[in-house]
């Protein structure tokens, strides 16, 4: 006899929580600073940025020591926000976590200083080409194939904690995260396992990842000081700030949860996802996509507008997202938007990009346990067409019993998701 | 529990552009095309001659993406034809897609120019940062994001009712068509399009497969006879979707069953010594009870790549004793293309289902043996060069009800 949910599906509850970001590593040190309303975004050291457009970010270089890779740094992310998670949820034990593994991650790519390395196995002075260090290392640098293949985080991952079958990479751009959640919520309610991890990671700052955003002219320039950068939902608002981080979510089926004593942190109550049609980087301008998403998520939790508390915004922080956040928001929620607080916890810790969607789920889980919501921090000026209570700077104390969390990413993919308090 | 059923097949390779173009491999007609220039002295299987227009009708949209995209969202298009449901608008805003893919293709030329000047760079890092920001084109950004082949798919034939990528080599192809097979049979979706794409000649992803010696080079061979010169595979330009509905669904609306989903097992090995072995015993233990007594298809994703060619196969022997099984390696024919592989695999399989055919052998070896009459049931099998070992059972629609 399983607890059902609205709609006769299994119940899904949320065991664990786990959370790095650029404000540091564990939940208490991030909601710490996210409730008083610190950024932890601040100017690239990692590199130099002399020559490149952007020279801020919330990266994270307290990790590892210099030299890592994306991969590297997506993996030890990924670690230690599972890590954090599993041991809350008392199954860090075994190192058999009992159910299947979903983690967004960022594509990977063979890094720069690696393809330098194999340049320089050529001899000097002459050109290098892909031919000629294909066929002076070939068969030499297994070690290579393994760094870079797309499934390694993913792998490395399901070898620390043991999950089972074949642990699924995913990437919805920037709604990832949320995806690697929504399939953990499916595995669970489809009956196929009691347990699932999901992980959201992102260690990609590296120079030409910071270019090629640059190039979509999708960066914030307001960079002096780096921690105003990050303005969502606000009038002068210009773009993203790209940061760092990993979250994870332990889900479980709620009886099997509470059969073996967990504590129950919170419900995923529904998930909703639309694709659109429209432009590769913009959203259609009536909508529907984000619309959709949303009313899906609503559907699935069997709940109607009035019956969400609070919204974690995607915010951006570019011009375009916001807004269309913004239209859609008013098109399921209406005049209720003028009350509803929606708050941006990109303002602190930048787009976690990969990772954000999980980021942002662990973070509307701990506003729900502590019934304080993170503020909007770097709102001055009002977006008088974004009437909204943007929880401006200042963190509130509240309680919430529904949270809506929303991502939506480039290439159209859209993703909501229902957070709930514990029955 | 639905019963999910293929009702679309799209597939493109380097044998011919629609999966029509294939029946010439169940009379062994076709032979495998080969470019041994493009990536030269690592042969590949180039794409047939395509004319991208008919299913991509705005340049615009082509010009957005790399080659793989591009045939990745021809092959959907194709699809969604072969299901009857290209253009219907209604249909696609509830259909569901999963896409298997790996990154876009790099500007090999822009890194090549960059690594041939850094080392003699008064600054490495200052020219690393002016060269790249001078040279890199944003277009080429959203090609080289695995998602937008998702992306373009909805923006071209309006496949809306959710988009997610799968990442991670063979096994996102193979997790791909398990996952949406899972949607569907919990009755979480109705139809769902799943598949991949892979572009064959492209020096970067040759670097990272060279690297580990992944890739043959010189003559091509069957995918099971190159053991003795270290294994490899021969990649191959291929783009496979399957439009997968429940049972109901299709037969609703008239729709032509082409062949039945049976169980479908996606593990993970770390390949330590014996690993593969033991995985495969084991996913052969949990698919017997579900196969019937008869002709047995194998159709294998086998990339060549040792020592997991010759680990698969042994596996295969195995089962020798217990069935009667037609082993094919289309690896031999088309190539291998990673994510797309068994989604394409897949793609054949369903083929020979509905035709009520079966593949005459793609090589001599004596492996692969001509069967007398076409299976009912095949297996689709995928074990990754690194990392995934799986399978999935397909069955005729012409039998009982599963």
């Amino acid at each position: 006899m399983n607890t059902c949910d609205r709609k006769g599906r299994p119940l899904v509850a949320v065991t664990g929580l786990g959370i790095v970001t650029s404000l540091g590593r564990s939940k208490a040190e991030n909601w710490a600073k996210l409730t008083s309303g610190q950024s932890g975004v601040g100017f690239i050291k990692r590199f130099t940025t002399e020559g490149l457009k952007a020279h801020i970010a919330g990266s994270i270089d307290f990790m590892l020591p210099a030299g890592f890779n994306s991969q590297e740094l997506s993996y030890a992310l990924a670690e230690d926000a599972a890590r954090e998670a599993l041991d809350e949820a008392g199954m860090n034990g075994a190192n058999a976590f009992p159910g299947p593994l979903f983690i967004a991650v960022p594509p990977a790519e063979i890094s720069w200083r690696t393809r330098e390395d194999l340049a320089a196995t050529l001899p000097a002075g002459s050109p290098v080409t892909y031919a000629a260090m294909i066929q002076k290392n070939f068969g030499k640098r297994r070690d290579i194939l393994d760094a870079f293949s797309m499934g390694r985080v993913g792998d490395l991952i399901a070898q620390r904690f043991g999950t089972r079958g074949s642990p699924i990479s995913i990437s919805t751009a920037c709604a990832s995260g949320a995806t690697a959640v929504q399939m953990g919520v499916d595995a669970i309610r489809f009956g196929l396992t009691n347990a699932a991890l999901a992980i959201g990671t992102d260690g990609s700052i590296n120079v030409e990842s910071v270019i090629r955003f640059s190039l979509l002219s999708a960066l914030s320039m307001h960079e002096d000081p780096p921690q105003e950068a990050s303005r969502p939902f606000s009038h002068k608002r210009d773009g993203f700030v790209m940061a760092e981080g990993a979250a994870a979510l332990v889900l479980e089926n709620f009886d099997t949860a509470r059969a073996r004593g967990a504590e129950i942190l919170g419900i995923v109550a529904g998930c909703g996802e639309r694709a659109d049609t429209f432009h590769r980087t913009r959203s259609n301008p009536d909508g529907s996509a984000i619309v959709g998403a949303i009313n899906n998520a609503l559907e699935d939790a069997g709940m109607g507008p009035d019956e969400i508390d609070y919204i974690n915004a995607h915010g951006t922080s570019t011009p375009e997202n916001d807004k269309m956040e913004a239209l859609a928001c008013m098109a399921v929620f209406g005049e209720r938007m003028k009350a509803l607080p929606i708050s941006s916890n990109k303002s602190m810790i930048g787009h976690t990009l990969t990772a954000a969607g999980a980021v942002e789920a662990v973070i509307s889980l701990l506003t729900i346990r502590h019934g304080v919501l993170p503020p909007t921090i770097n709102y001055r000026e009002p977006d008088p067409a974004i009437p909204f209570d943007v929880v401006p700077n200042i963190a509130r104390a509240q309680k919430v019993n529904r949270v809506m969390s929303n991502s939506f990413g480039f290439g159209g993919q859209n993703v909501s998701l229902i957070f709930q308090s514990p029955p | 529990m639905n019963d999910v059923v293929v009702t679309g097949i799209g597939l493109v390779s380097s044998l011919g552009v629609g999966v029509e173009s294939h029946h010439g491999l169940f009379d062994g007609q076709l032979q495998p095309v080969f470019d041994r220039q493009a990536t030269a002295p690592y042969p590949i299987h180039p794409l047939a001659p395509i004319d991208f227009d008919l299913l991509i009708p705005k340049k615009g949209d082509q010009r957005q993406m790399d080659q793989g995209q591009r045939i990745g969202v021809y092959a959907a298009g194709l699809a969604l034809q072969d299901g009857g449901v290209l253009g219907d608008l209604e249909f696609l805003q509830n259909t569901h897609l999963i896409v298997a893919a790996g990154d876009g293709e790099r500007d090999v030329a822009v890194d090549e120019e960059i690594l041939s000047a850094i080392s003699s760079a008064e600054d490495r890092q200052i020219f690393f940062n002016l060269s790249m920001s001078k040279k890199l084109r944003p277009t080429l950004f959203l090609a080289q994001l695995p998602n937008l082949l998702a992306g373009n798919i909805s923006i071209v034939h309006g496949v809306t009712g959710s988009s997610r990528t799968f990442m991670g080599e063979q096994p996102a192809g193979l997790d791909a068509i398990v996952t949406m097979a899972a949607r569907i049979r919990a009755g979480s979706v109705n139809a769902g399009l799943a598949g991949g794409a892979y572009s064959a000649p492209r020096f970067d992803m040759m670097l990272h497969l060279g690297l580990g010696g992944a890739i043959l080079e010189g003559e091509p061979a069957s995918v099971w006879t190159r053991k003795e010169r270290g294994g490899g595979m021969i990649c191959g330009s291929v783009g496979a979707f399957l439009l997968l509905e429940s049972r109901d669904h299709a037969e609703r609306r008239g729709a032509r069953i082409s062949a039945v989903l049976g169980p479908a097992f996606s593990e993970h090995s770390f390949r330590e010594s014996g690993e593969v072995e033991t995985c495969a015993a084991d996913l052969w233990a949990r698919m017997k009870p579900s196969l019937a007594s008869g002709p047995l298809g194998i159709i294998s994703g086998a990339s060549g790549a040792e020592p997991v060619t010759a680990q698969e196969l042994a596996s295969f022997e195995r089962l020798q004793a217990q069935h009667e099984i037609y082993i094919r390696g289309t690896g031999t024919m088309i190539g291998h293309a990673l994510e797309a592989t068994a989604p394409a695999n897949l793609a054949l399989a369903s083929l020979a289902l509905r035709e009520q055919k079966y593949f005459a052998p793609f090589d001599e070896t004596g492996i692969e043996k001509d069967a007398p009459a076409p299976p009912s049931q095949i297996v689709v099998t995928s074990f990754g060069h690194w990392r995934g070992e799986g399978m999935i059972l397909l069955r005729s629609a012409r039998g009982d009800r599963a």
